[in-house]
């Protein structure tokens, strides 16, 4: 109860009073400030060059470097139309929603509760079997191919969606586990033995102590997931059948056989670029702050 | 009930998505509250919570990797008992004291390197008026696929010969600044070792993206309290940075270094599509395993190369549970 | 909430790329090439097929050249009544072999290269099928014999052929020739002599006789293995030949040694490459897809590489022609004599992993004149020829097209496989390609390539 009341007192400052507050505690110097320009300028050239890339001729990118585009330029929107005419774009973009929501909820979830298992119940081996999960992450995707793929096929289950889905969930979740429960167990133990004392069951102190706490970590996580699954190509080849392959599988045919049009992947890299941007521009949001002061206080 | 397998049309297939989504829900609920009621033995809870995660990481990971170790075992048809012939074939190769060396560089500079940046960059742009944009530009590089990096990369390493009269135009970038700066320009992915250390700077590229993420999330898990507390005491600018942020989000780094470690002892791909498969002294251990499986044909040494990345594993594994187990005993 | 903005997002996408399915539709539903499909008396040998399928799978995966093979199947799905099921992937050569492994291989699969059928032959008893009776026959009567070893494992036929293209090949600008009065060499000596010249003609200037590379991710070097197959055709003959692919004369055997040190006569002398890109070394960072471009620019005269190039001039200038009067144009990488003619050459192949009727059947048709005429019916951008016995030249309409159908089809022709696609995969896509980028790329000598090859020859 005390918790909900200071997130309360917390969400009652304005926005304006936020910002002063966050100022007086900020790290800024022009020296700082001067770095951090630097790095994001660092940063985002070699995208921005692609960008610029993407736009010209083929001649031109070959004969001249892309900062020359803007003394003489010339550009085009030919390697964009041509990507978007390649047969089934809508559709496997489509695929990739389909692929992806899936693959990111079921991780997150499964992740959290073995998480908190993990950090808030106690039980014999538990060191053992966290190390357990967390170094079989080191196990490269393309050694579970073939012993996974036979399981399907005797399922009955091979180049559906449902296969896909089960392939990224078990690959996510070791790194979910590992990342979440380290959240998990930041979390103060006074709030949770609070809850405990009211009677609360591991459900009860899961969903309605836990959760919202975590909120931005999971919100990490799930950008992170989400980029693993829609840039994945390896899984979507190997499980999916080709009637439900994912945008990354269009654009990695693009170049053609022989790579004569390799020009065309600096536009395929934005256009399957566009969502993972979006989500994680959206996702930020949930990046609060103070969201554990009440704990501390108590 | 076909649609449910073979989805052909856009309904279908979004249907089928959220029948999955609730099929999986309806199933964690239940399970829940079953291992929720009072006064049950103390497995049954952790078995409702972390059994489906176990369940699913035993068939697909810890399974193919116990066969992974067998096959390291034996010939390439995989029937027939080698012992350790293919690890002697991996350690005598010549070549291999510079895919260890490569690795070992990869492991030490990526992960220190990216955290570092990602940790400084998070905290300089932390509740600033343009967190959100700033945060955005070095998170851009993770969304690139593998295929887009590689490219933009490759406009900024690459090579023109300046002609006899050295004023032909160079398309790569970082050429093309040495010429403005009046030097020679270079085969910058030719000439070892220098060009393992291009190839460091793509994946670092990549990856600072990632720390920076999960540790502005962990910043701002700093309680206000503790930082006024600091400023009270006049901790400023460098020293509540080194004496205030960085012990607050120490875990954090510690899961981040861990995490891009790991990405780093598998990634293949920039070196297999940048340095033509691991040419010029560049190769790194996850690139030989990938070329002797899938281009060579050689499954057993790739399964004892993934053997050898296990193995690698270990310390940070180590390093890890006695972590934990330092911060448990402060808890 | 959060929900509600992802559903949002999702239907915005929806809509927008509902717009491009309508759009992508529209503009597929334009009749296609229509093959000659009234007439059906060659299919009644397949029987009735209806409501049978079968899956097909290759490495053709991109728009323009996945449709040609699509259509091509259209007057067997249209007189037998089954259904072509076509499924290309890039990674195609990563997926088949794990496909196959987990139970979970198609029906057919277009393999590019022997070496691959041998190790799937080899490696999964039992999942390969040998072709049937009237595919084996179609081959026996349609392609000279050489082909159906191609496409045998250990005496036993599997795989039809299902394509073919010839390497030696060396693409020049006919307009740059005729301006500088140079001709086309008949001889090895002539082309050398030509390359001397063009060399004394641009004394001082970043022209030179040819331009190369080699680079392709993870394939890497394989332009150069062509060079080296290539040579060893001229220097040493075809029987020296086999007998090096087969592992009975071995890599570092000096005649092979002479082979390499012939090519590197070119490809390591600083005088002759590499034009629009600089010295030797950039042979080793240049992809093989942008190699031959410096040729339209003027900085090179000469770039040696397969009929398939054919579709990358356009990608330079999107105005280049492919001709004998056009922007660019091919003569026969010449030999030591110009009576001599040997041809380096690739080609895929169907394999099939079933033998249901209608799989079998399929097969068959892969290897009769009908497929090969229906598939360059299907063709008109060209980049497609069998070696085919009766395809009917005068479909092809690209003129390398032709002009390599002609060399295939040449009496005084001698057609050798590309050899590293039959070598051990561990040689031919592993040392032989590591090897000569190192030959370029850390100037490591011919003998020492060729010891470091031998030595990495996986013992029987």
């Amino acid at each position: 109860m005390s918790l909900d009341s200071s997130v309360g007192v917390q969400r009652k400052l304005t926005r304006k009073e936020q910002r002063q507050a966050d100022s007086k505690t900020r790290l800024s110097s022009p020296a700082a400030s001067a770095f951090a320009v630097l790095i994001a300028v660092v940063w985002t050239i070699p995208t921005a060059g692609l960008l610029i890339t993407s736009f010209r001729p083929s001649g031109d990118v070959r004969k001249s470097g892309w900062w020359t585009a803007f003394a003489n330029p010339s550009f085009t929107l030919d390697n964009y139309v041509d990507v978007f005419g390649t047969s089934n774009v809508a559709n496997s973009f489509f695929n990739s929603f389909i692929i992806t929501i899936p693959a990111v909820l079921i991780p997150i979830m499964l992740a959290l509760l073995a998480a908190y298992a993990f950090a808030w119940i106690d039980f014999k081996g538990r060191s053992f079997l966290f190390a357990f999960v967390f170094a079989l992450q080191i196990v490269p995707i393309q050694v579970t191919l073939i012993p996974l793929l036979s399981q399907y096929v005797q399922w009955g289950l091979d180049g559906t969606y449902w296969t896909v889905w089960l392939s990224h969930t078990i690959f996510g979740l070791p790194l979910a586990i590992f990342l979440l429960h380290n959240f998990m167990k930041e979390i103060p133990r006074s709030l949770i033995e609070a809850a405990r004392v009211d009677g609360a069951g591991h459900v009860r102190v899961f969903f309605q102590v836990l959760m919202p706490l975590l909120v931005p970590a999971i919100a990490s996580f799930a950008i992170f997931q989400f980029l693993w699954v829609w840039n994945d190509l390896l899984v979507a080849l190997v499980f999916a059948g080709p009637e439900y392959s994912p945008i990354t599988r269009v654009i990695a045919t693009l170049a053609g056989s022989f790579g004569s049009r390799w020009y065309l992947l600096a536009a395929g890299a934005f256009v399957s670029m566009v969502v993972p941007m979006v989500v994680f521009f959206s996702l930020q949001r949930y990046f609060v702050r103070g969201m554990l002061a009440g704990g501390v206080k108590g | 009930m076909m649609w449910l397998l073979k989805p052909e049309t856009l309904p279908e297939k979004l249907a089928v998505m959220v029948v999955a989504i609730l099929l999986f829900a309806v199933v964690m609920g239940l399970v829940l509250a079953v291992v929720d009621r009072p006064r049950l033995p103390k497995w049954v809870p952790v078995a409702g919570y972390l059994g489906p995660a176990l369940l699913l990481i035993t068939f697909g990971l810890l399974w193919p990797g116990m066969l992974t170790i067998r096959n390291s075992f034996y010939d390439h048809t995989g029937n027939t008992f080698v012992g350790w012939d293919n690890f002697a074939v991996i350690f005598t190769d010549e070549a291999f004291l510079i895919v260890i060396r490569n690795t070992l560089l990869w492991v030490a500079l990526v992960p220190t390197l990216a955290t570092a940046l990602g940790l400084v960059y998070a905290v300089l742009v932390d509740r600033t008026r343009v967190e959100k944009f700033a945060k955005t530009l070095i998170f851009l590089p993770m969304a690139i696929s593998m295929v887009g990096a590689s490219i933009i990369w490759k406009f900024v390493y690459e090579y023109r010969d300046p002609g006899v009269r050295g004023d032909l135009p160079q398309i790569g970038l970082l050429n093309q600044i040495v010429v403005w700066m009046g030097g020679e320009p270079q085969q910058w992915l030719l000439i070892p070792p220098a060009n393992t250390f291009m190839l460091i700077i793509v994946m670092i590229w990549i990856q600072a993206g990632f720390a920076m993420t999960v540790l502005s999330a962990a910043i701002k898990a700093i309680p206000d309290e503790t930082i006024e507390a600091a400023k009270v005491d006049g901790a400023m600018g460098l020293r509540l940075f080194f004496f205030i942020t960085v012990p607050s989000v120490r875990p954090a780094i510690i899961v981040v270094l861990t995490t891009i470690a790991m990405g780093t002892l598998k990634a293949f791909d920039i070196v297999y599509t940048m340095a033509a498969g691991g040419n010029f002294d560049t190769s790194i251990i996850a690139n030989e395993f990938y070329t002797q499986s899938f281009n060579q044909n050689q499954q057993n040494i790739g399964a004892a190369l993934a053997v050898l990345l296990f193995v690698m594993v270990v310390p940070i594994v180590v390093y890890n549970v006695r972590q934990m187990r330092i911060s448990e005993g402060e808890r | 909430m959060s929900h509600a903005r992802v559903t949002r997002v999702l239907v915005a996408a929806a809509s927008a790329t509902a717009l491009l399915a309508m759009a992508a539709c529209s503009s597929t539903a334009t009749p296609s090439t229509s093959t000659a499909a009234g007439d059906c008396a060659a299919y009644t040998q397949y029987g009735d097929l209806t409501g049978k399928t079968v899956s097909l799978f290759t490495s053709i995966a991109s728009d323009s050249e996945a449709k040609p093979h699509i259509d091509s199947y259209k007057p067997f799905e249209k007189c037998t009544g089954a259904t072509i099921k076509y499924e290309g992937s890039r990674d195609f050569e990563a997926q088949l072999p794990v496909r196959v492994k987990a139970g979970n291989a198609p029906d057919l699969a277009y393999i590019p290269q022997p070496g691959l059928l041998a190790t799937l032959v080899t490696e999964n008893p039992g999942k390969v099928f040998p072709a049937g009776d009237l595919a084996s026959k179609n081959v026996d009567t349609y392609y000279q014999a050489a082909w159906k070893g191609y496409g045998s494992v250990d005496g036993k036929f599997y795989a039809v052929p299902v394509g073919a293209n010839v390497k030696s090949f060396v693409w020049y600008s006919p307009k740059a020739f005729s301006d500088k009065g140079y001709t086309v060499p008949a001889t090895w000596d002539e082309l050398m002599a030509l390359s001397d010249k063009i060399v004394a003609d641009n004394p001082n200037s970043d022209v030179k006789p040819w331009c190369a590379g080699i680079e392709s991710g993870g394939a890497t070097g394989w332009p150069a293995t062509d060079w080296i197959e290539d040579l060893m055709l001229r220097v040493n003959g075809a029987d020296v030949y086999d007998q090096w692919v087969n592992h009975t004369v071995p890599f570092n055997d000096p005649k092979v040694v002479a082979a390499i040190d012939k090519a590197g006569t070119i490809l390591k002398d600083p005088k002759y490459v590499n034009g629009g890109f600089g010295g030797v070394k950039t042979i080793a960072t240049t992809p093989f897809a942008e190699a031959g471009a410096p040729i339209l620019d003027g900085n090179c005269f000469m770039h040696r590489q397969a009929s398939f190039y054919q579709a990358n001039w356009a990608t330079f200038d999107k105005k280049a022609t492919v001709g004998p009067d056009g922007d660019i144009w091919a003569f026969y990488l010449p030999s030591m004599t110009a009576d001599s003619k040997p041809v380096l050459g690739g080609g895929e192949f169907a394999a099939a992993f079933s033998d249901r009727p209608e799989v079998q059947a399929f097969q068959a048709y892969l290897a009769s004149p009908e497929w090969s005429n229906a598939k360059a019916d299907a063709t008109p951008n060209g980049g497609w020829l069998s070696a085919n016995n009766k395809l009917d030249v005068n479909k092809l309409t690209m003129p390398v097209d032709k002009l390599s159908y002609q060399i295939l089809s040449d009496e005084k022709a001698v057609f050798r496989f590309d050899g590293s696609d039959l070598m051990p995969s561990k040689v031919g896509a592993g040392s032989f390609w590591k090897e000569m980028t190192n030959w370029i790329a850390l100037d490591k000598s011919s003998q020492d390539v060729a010891d470091a090859i031998e030595k990495s020859w996986p013992a029987k």
